[in-house]
């Protein structure tokens, strides 16, 4: 239970990087769909990954492979890659 | 929020989808100081680049480093020079293990034995008149029968001031010999009289790319968007520039705040450890830079800048094809 509350709160903090470092309008961390297309359809490229990448890095204390930037579409799958660092 | 599919039709989200997660990871590589020809306007020779630093000669250190580049991140080596087709050992060493892209000016012909779909850049600077006094020779004669019908090379046509009113039929001539074109603008870094741009000549050439590939598509790689942004410097409501460039060296850039550019590019003096500014050459004043890659790229770089309208993405779109057919992420 508590993992869950945790995912949904980390899930809406992700959110919430992507709109203020990315400048996303018309959309709020609550509203953000986790299982939206980043590439496919909110239109973000390597560089915007590579930019929240980074401000997550800062904030939660993990490293973020380079390589695992292609894997990493949608704000779920994010959550899920933050959440099996922290727990290593 | 606006998305991609909201914006287009299935036929365009589907061209989208396919460029969407290429992921291109480009770098620039001077192969050799050297030359075959010593052109009016080169940048190369005429910001001593040449002499910046002295040309790595063992082919084992070359082969160590590109597989470093590899391990970089690099997904596309650009290799420029000097004439890259000079040392053909060190070509080879980068086509053994990146995709890699050769710009050449044809005079040596790129074995396709050793290289058989290693895509080729072939440069050509306005017709047989302006070749012969900005090159000292009609550099065409000679490459068109090494790359005649060649699937994997096209022209690199870099439209003079002079050349309004005839890119016909330097498109036509190309078309003969079977081989693709892509044009761009002469930068004049050497100030060669009677080779400067004014702002109607940049509106007529526009006009005269703009119609070149309405006629001959399957000839042409091209955008009307990119003989836009190329000929007015302007993408959206921005100015090219040194404060806009795309394609500045990652690990040596100083700008802040830092605009959008290329992941990880570097251009790479012979040497192997002096790094380049840019694509082009440090003494290149950015205001009226012309160089076709970094305008491409400019656009590459800014797609959510482009998710304004339906068009901006459609614009955005062909750009993007157009550099993935010109490096072989795509068929033509």
């Amino acid at each position: 239970m508590t993992v869950e509350v945790d995912t949904k709160n980390l899930i809406i903090h992700i959110a919430e990087i992507m709109i203020n470092e990315l400048k996303l309008e018309d959309v709020t961390p609550e509203t953000f769909d986790p299982e939206i297309d980043l590439v496919d359809e909110v239109g973000i490229d390597s560089m915007d990954l590579a930019t929240v990448a980074l401000v997550i890095q800062d904030e939660y204390g993990i490293r973020i492979d380079e390589d695992d930037y292609p894997k990493l579409i949608t704000i779920r799958l994010i959550a899920d890659y933050v959440e099996k660092r922290l727990k290593k | 929020m606006k998305t991609v599919s909201s914006l287009l039709d299935e036929e365009w989200y589907e061209r989208y989808k396919s460029i969407s997660k290429l992921n291109i990871r480009s770098s620039i590589y001077d192969v050799t100081n050297r030359c075959n020809l010593r052109c009016k306007g080169c940048f190369f020779f005429s910001s001593g680049e040449d002499k910046v630093a002295k040309e790595e000669m063992d082919l084992r250190k070359w082969e160590n480093f590109i597989d470093n580049e590899k391990k970089r991140g690099v997904n596309l080596a650009i290799l420029v020079g000097g004439e890259p087709t000079i040392c053909l050992d060190r070509v080879e060493a980068f086509y053994k293990r990146l995709p890699t892209f050769c710009a050449t000016n044809g005079i040596i012909k790129v074995p396709r034995d050793r290289f058989p779909d290693m895509m080729v850049g072939i440069s050509l600077w306005g017709d047989e008149e302006d070749e012969k006094l900005l090159r000292g020779k009609d550099t065409f004669s000679i490459s068109s029968k090494n790359y005649y019908g060649d699937p994997h090379a096209y022209y690199l046509y870099t439209i003079t001031p002079k050349q309004i009113g005839k890119t016909e039929r330097i498109i036509t001539k190309i078309r003969d010999v079977g081989v693709k074109v892509h044009m761009q603008l002469l930068s004049n870094d050497e100030g060669v009289e009677n080779f400067f741009w004014t702002k109607e000549e940049f509106r007529d050439i526009r006009a005269e790319m703009d119609e070149m590939l309405d006629r001959y598509p399957d000839t042409v790689i091209s955008s009307k968007y990119y003989h836009e942004i190329i000929t007015t410097g302007k993408m959206l409501d921005r100015t090219f520039g040194w404060r806009e460039c795309p394609s500045v060296t990652e690990p040596i850039d100083r700008r802040e705040p830092r605009p959008k550019s290329l992941i990880g590019f570097i251009r790479w003096a012979s040497d192997l450890k002096t790094m380049h500014r840019c694509c082009t050459s440090e003494t290149r004043d950015c205001s009226t830079c012309k160089d076709g890659a970094a305008h491409m790229s400019w656009v590459m770089v800014n797609k959510r800048a482009h998710m304004r309208s339906e068009n901006d993405l459609h614009n955005w779109i062909e750009v993007y094809e157009m550099f993935a057919k010109l490096y072989q992420f795509i068929p033509w």
